[in-house]
């Protein structure tokens, strides 16, 4: 038993690779994806995983399976549908949801245009789904990088995003830093995805965000514990996705988003704050 | 000494006035209730006021003052995680800032500040669980903190019960004491006749401004009442020499 937990990760280095590399991705999006779904963004996480995709395949298609290529592609595409949106949403009188969904539509079709035209069915796998079995040394750094960044970066902007998230206006009356929180808050969202679409690939990226995120506010009430559970379900969705994978020969990406989507599930029904099981099986109210 | 001015300010939507060539001086100290029918465009003169809404035409100037503003039913998101602590502490943004230190100080100000609203032992309390009455006594204490000079306020006691009312007008009483500026949106006008020694009644255009008894008269509330029209979608350009007429 012991043996078929550790083994596979003693015996080859692409699955210590790939296991590294989930958690680099888990401990950087985890934060991201609690953002979001508190500020109900959630979909928001996989509108830019759309939108990233024309930037790597553009990436792909100028300099083949490099990693610098389909990276700085994808942050390029994704800044700019989440500049162009923000811009909108702040100027204009169309709500964030619509605009950012008018501009990942558009940068999707014109990814998929690219990459039906220029390249061929196992690119477009490729950059869908990701190969997390094969990060090299250089795919490894760039994701634990992305992570630090995001941590940097939620520790220095912490209280203006979680004004920006419950009093925006208030915000807006004290700060003139609103605004950048606002946008340094969407680069992390595509910081994030493009790191998870190395391993996971531009779909199911958006999973490890959003997945345990969601599961975790079933089982804490303040964003700090929220955080800290999210992150330990996403790690252990990564290691026993990939132990799965393994043992099963079935695709690693989905087999992880597939085991935090359970852990999801059965917090819905057994989580201690807002579950079903909470609904229906009540406990005794309290006299005060 | 005047702390806000509008001269000839028009404020509005889409080309609509909501406000429309008010002249009036907010002199500082007052303490002011702004009266009017539902969109005579009271809240719109204060999103004018904090900057949140630019003037389609004219001016509001202000003293280089602190303004503090509580919208209406404040547009917060009360299922966001946060300790009724957290958010009051909030106040003091202007001190400490988006990175700076939460000291010893400032903790007692917050307490002293929840205490004045009332709420001593709500500290650790989420936001999410607090009744409409005692999210407002919250956002009065994060008013308490931010020590502004000028005070918005758009219907603090809407839906508010008498006893939480009657001690949030307390603090307000003290804000008037303290020298600060204090502008109110208000329906009740046994509350302005009570508190409020200035009235402001607008109904998009200016009714009338001045002391509360002689402006607060059966025949201005009628004009205002009779001002305030919905809005014609195919109205004509403002030019001056139109004016009135419409």
């Amino acid at each position: 038993m012991i043996d078929a937990l550790i083994a596979p990760f003693v015996d080859f280095a692409f699955m210590r690779r790939a296991l590294l590399g989930c958690i680099a991705i888990s401990v950087g999006a985890v934060p991201v994806g609690v953002f979001l779904m508190l500020r109900r963004m959630s979909l928001t996480g996989d509108a830019m995983a759309h939108a990233i995709l024309p930037g790597a395949a553009v990436g792909f298609l100028v300099s083949g399976l490099s990693l610098g290529a389909m990276t700085i592609g994808g942050l390029v595409a994704g800044m700019a549908v989440a500049l162009l949106s923000g811009f909108v949403t702040r100027v204009t009188a169309l709500k964030e949801d619509a605009s950012m969904a008018a501009f990942y539509l558009i940068s999707l079709a014109a990814g998929v245009m690219i990459v039906s035209t220029q390249g061929s069915n196992v690119d477009l796998l490729h950059v869908l789904f990701g190969t997390v079995l094969a990060l090299n040394n250089d795919a490894l750094i760039l994701l634990c990088s992305i992570t630090t960044i995001t941590w940097f970066t939620l520790a220095v902007l912490f209280r203006p995003l979680i004004l920006e998230c419950a009093d925006p206006h208030f915000l807006r009356s004290v700060s003139t830093l609103s605004a950048v929180t606002h946008f340094a808050f969407l680069a992390l969202v595509v910081l994030n995805l493009v790191a998870g679409f190395q391993a996971l690939g531009t779909l199911m990226s958006v999973g490890l965000m959003i997945l345990p995120a969601a599961a975790a506010r079933f089982w804490a009430t303040g964003i700090g514990g929220m955080v800290g559970v999210a992150i330990v379900a996403a790690i252990v969705s990564s290691a026993t996705g990939l132990l799965l994978s393994y043992h099963y020969s079935l695709p690693s990406g989905p087999a992880i988003i597939l085991v935090a989507g359970a852990i999801y599930a059965a917090s819905v029904v057994f989580g201690r704050h807002g579950s079903l099981m909470a609904r229906y099986l009540p406990r005794p109210h309290l006299a005060s | 000494m005047p702390a806000i001015t509008f001269k000839d300010l028009t404020l509005g939507y889409d080309r609509h006035p909501a406000v429309h060539h008010l002249d009036a001086v907010i002199s500082s100290g007052s303490l002011t209730a702004v009266v009017g029918p539902n969109g005579a465009g009271k809240s719109t003169l204060l999103k004018g006021m904090v900057g949140a809404l630019a003037p389609l035409e004219g001016s509001i100037t202000h003293a280089r003052d602190r303004i503090a503003y509580l919208p209406q039913q404040a547009e917060i998101d009360r299922t966001f995680p946060l300790p009724v602590r957290d958010l009051v502490a909030m106040g003091l943004w202007a001190e400490f800032g988006a990175f700076g230190r939460l000291r010893p100080a400032h903790a007692d100000r917050i307490a002293a500040a929840l205490s004045a609203v009332g709420l001593t032992g709500f500290e650790r309390r989420s936001i999410a669980a607090l009744s409409g009455g005692q999210m407002q006594r919250v956002l009065f204490a994060r008013l308490l903190l931010q020590e502004a000079d000028v005070i918005l306020l758009d219907e603090p006691f809407t839906a508010i019960d008498a006893k939480t009312a009657a001690d949030l007008m307390q603090i307000v009483h003290r804000w008037h004491r303290d020298g600060r500026t204090v502008v109110a949106v208000l329906h009740d006008l046994d509350a302005v006749r009570a508190h409020f020694p200035e009235t402001l009644v607008i109904a998009r255009e200016l009714v009338a401004h001045g002391p509360t008894e002689q402006v607060l008269t059966a025949e201005n509330l009628f004009r205002a009442r009779q001002m305030c029209e919905a809005f014609d979608e195919n109205a004509a350009v403002c030019l001056p020499e139109t004016r009135g007429a419409a």
